[in-house]
């Protein structure tokens, strides 16, 4: 046992120190980090190497993972899976819409989902997360020396409930217990000390090799919550070597269409260029030709800034729009947390800085911010720091609800409400009689089912039959720490129940959230309007099958004089509920109660004097 | 009466020790628990008590609680490698046994 430096005090008992880790699942690259000394730190290979390429590769033999699955791509990239991440939790149909050029051999399971054919057989994108897991797993236990006690890992602050679940998934088939999952802006946030500093607004500017990520974050009594959002699927650092190896190519007279290879070497020029030009002003490069002649050529920073200008400042545009949606200033963001390591681009700090009007933070190297961010979250959850209060809790994105009648969407959770939560809502009957009611479980801001995104549907049988409005059910949404929704219907008199844990099928990209957030605000107004229209006529319909229950059994309570104008009500109604006006329509359903309050009147004193008959005045 | 550090431990507490950025030094110590009656205290150290013993050591400030110093006078604090497993063990002469995990011992 080799012992670590404690904080005074904190020196635990002999084998009571638990091991934790933080994992940074990503898209391109995957890290693992840990507490050493008090000292959060990533983790690296016996070759010293930090950062383990999310690859798998899946031969006839076991899979290879990382830097030996990597070289596999070029080889074998129908059975060597990368940015497996982009593929967690969605569905088949939406994978193959979404991802035409992919070389992957993809297949539908039974239920829809996703899997890949490779040489080892069918494979589940959770299968493949899996396996990166694994790997730095052993590296981690073979760190800390021993097993472990729990982990963090990340996922980008947008994942829905089925990217999470099948990141859990993948934890779980990994054998790891999952302390929790924590979004990728909150963990570099919490790298920085953020949590632990004044409340206010924070923006994490993420760029990666392929990404750009922009989250806007709150931090108000001790929770970090996600105000808004947004980025580009489409930028990142790679687009920068493109800009630049044409910008070679075209200098040294080198059409890199010509080949593959030249292509290759042009992108890997670029690339140390970039990089290069990080530290210094200026940087010689050599090409060779597919004749093997080499070309030299100098570019300055001035040169690179030109060339990635307009990316950097369709970033910036990102940005601006997230503060929209957050209805946060600039002035009002108090710091700024670069990650990816795109952000090392002097240019793209430059920008950043005048956007916020502050230097962006830089000092914790941005691959591996979000690993140990999810580090330290991990040394608190795991119980290594008893008297440190760190409650970090998210938000969820969108609202949550289910379907009402006339397709209305009732909701139960509003959205940006911090994770866990629990609300109930109760509903009643519709119908006379009615043995079974619906749950239809929707996500979304928009006021009507059809525009929402349906995430369940289940059903609650054998209600007692009672008349409309009087069983009661008690809906209930729950919401774990990772953002896992379970929805409980229990009718409140038998105590009949009926749940469902939700993992959709379909999976909501960050413009996907992004998307339903503005239509919910252009359509705010007509939504309201729809509304009400299909709340009058719910009702209108609920009156109406009522009344005409009530005068076929007990029509001859009413004269013939009395009866005629409210059936001329009752159809005037029907012809208006067809209609658009919700104005008129509620008119018209409070003319048909003035018209029915002397035949309600009546039937109340008959069914008492029914109920009395038979019986003494003492007997009651 | 002293305790020591290697190299390879004085630059490692040193590194920590800037990357705490605050702090007095290094505490050294013992505590009774443990499955062999005694076990390490390994600390950062942000006030001193009247009690406690200073050492300088290759530019490690090193502190030490009188009543620690009997059980752990002349060890070596070194810092090693296994593998990818790293930390620091207490080379101390005084141990007669260990329960195995060096985490605790007996003198």
């Amino acid at each position: 046992m080799l012992l670590q430096i404690c904080e005074p005090g904190q020196t635990p008992e002999p084998h009571q120190r638990r091991r934790a880790v933080g994992i940074d699942l990503g898209t391109t690259n995957s890290l693992v980090a840990t507490l050493r000394s008090g000292v959060a730190e990533t983790l690296a290979d016996l070759q010293g190497r930090h950062m383990l390429p999310s690859v798998v590769r899946y031969g006839l033999d076991h899979p290879l993972v990382g830097h030996e699955a990597k070289a596999g791509a070029a080889v074998d990239p129908e059975d060597t899976i990368i940015s497996v991440k982009r593929f967690m939790g969605r569905s088949f149909d939406e994978v193959v819409a979404r991802f035409p050029d992919a070389p992957y051999r993809f297949e539908a399971t039974a239920h829809g989902q996703l899997a890949l054919r490779t040489l080892s057989g069918v494979i589940h994108p959770v299968q493949v997360s899996a396996e990166i897991l694994r790997v730095l797993a052993q590296r981690a236990r073979d760190s800390l020396g021993g097993d472990l006690d729990g982990v963090v890992i990340t996922v980008p602050a947008y994942f829905d409930d089925a990217q999470r679940q099948a990141t859990k998934d993948a934890a779980e088939l990994a054998g790891l217990k999952v302390l929790r999952l924590l979004n990728e802006p909150t963990a570099a946030s919490v790298a920085y000390g953020l949590d632990q500093g004044e409340e206010g607004v924070i923006a994490v500017y993420d760029l990666g090799g392929g990404t750009f990520d922009i989250s806007i974050l709150r931090l108000s009594r001790g929770v970090l919550e996600v105000l808004a959002t947004g980025g580009d699927s489409q930028l990142g650092g790679d687009d920068f070597d493109q800009l630049l190896a044409s910008h070679i190519g075209r200098q040294l007279g080198l059409d890199e269409q010509r080949s593959a290879m030249l292509r290759r070497r042009l992108l890997d020029a670029a690339c140390s260029a970039k990089e290069a030009l990080s530290a210094a002003e200026v940087t010689t490069l050599v090409v060779a030709d597919d004749a093997g002649r080499e070309h030299q050529l100098s570019i300055d920073r001035a040169t690179f800034d030109g060339l990635i200008g307009e990316l950097v400042k369709r970033t910036l545009q990102v940005c601006r729009r997230a503060l929209r949606d957050a209805g946060i200033g600039v002035d009002e963001v108090r710091e700024v947390v670069m990650v990816g390591g795109s952000t090392r681009v002097p240019l793209v700090r430059s920008e950043v800085g005048k956007l916020f009007g502050r230097p962006p933070l830089t000092s914790i190297d941005p691959d591996r911010v979000v690993a140990i961010g999810a580090a330290l979250q991990a040394e608190v959850l795991v119980g290594n720091k008893p008297d440190h209060e760190m409650l970090l809790l998210d938000v969820i994105p969108l609202s949550l609800g289910i379907e009402t009648m006339g397709g209305l969407v009732e909701k139960i959770i509003p959205r940006n409400t911090t994770i866990p939560v629990a609300r109930a809502q109760e509903f009643t009957t519709y119908k006379d009689g009615q043995s079974a009611m619906a749950i239809h479980v929707l996500q979304g801001e928009r006021e009507l089912a059809a525009d929402c995104r349906s995430l369940a549907r289940f059903e609650l049988r054998n209600i007692p039959p009672l008349v409309a409005g009087a069983a009661h059910v008690r809906v209930s949404f729950q919401i774990d720490a990772d953002g896992l929704l379970s929805v409980t219907a229990q009718e409140q008199v038998t105590g009949k129940q009926a749940s469902v844990v939700v993992k959709p099928a379909y999976g909501l990209s960050e413009d996907e959230v992004t998307q339903m957030l503005r239509a919910s605000g252009e359509h705010a107004r007509s939504d309201m309007r729809l509304r009400m229209l299909i709340e009058q006529q719910v009702e209108a319909d609920r009156v109406h099958e009522a009344l005409m229950a009530a005068l076929a059994s007990d029509g001859e309570l009413l004269s013939a004089g009395e009866r005629q104008p409210l059936d001329r009500a009752l159809t005037e109604l029907m012809r208006l509920r067809h209609g658009d006006d919700a104005d008129a329509i509620k008119r018209q359903l409070a003319l048909v109660e003035d018209l029915s309050a002397t035949f309600a009147a009546r039937r109340m004193d008959d069914s008492i004097r029914k109920a009395l008959a038979g019986r003494s005045i003492e007997g009651v | 009466m002293a305790v020591t550090l290697t190299e390879a431990a004085a630059a490692r507490v040193g590194a920590f020790m800037a990357k705490r950025g605050h702090g007095l030094g290094l505490r050294l110590g013992v505590k009774t628990t443990g499955c062999s009656g005694l076990a390490y205290v390994l600390e950062y150290v942000d006030s001193l008590n009247s009690d406690d013993a200073l050492f300088e050591e290759k530019g490690v400030r090193i502190i030490v609680d009188a009543k620690s110093l009997a059980y752990i006078d002349g060890t070596e604090l070194d810092f090693v490698r296994e593998g990818l497993n790293e930390g620091f063990r207490f080379n101390n002469p005084n141990v007669k046994g260990e329960c195995g995990c060096g985490e605790s011992f007996t003198v």
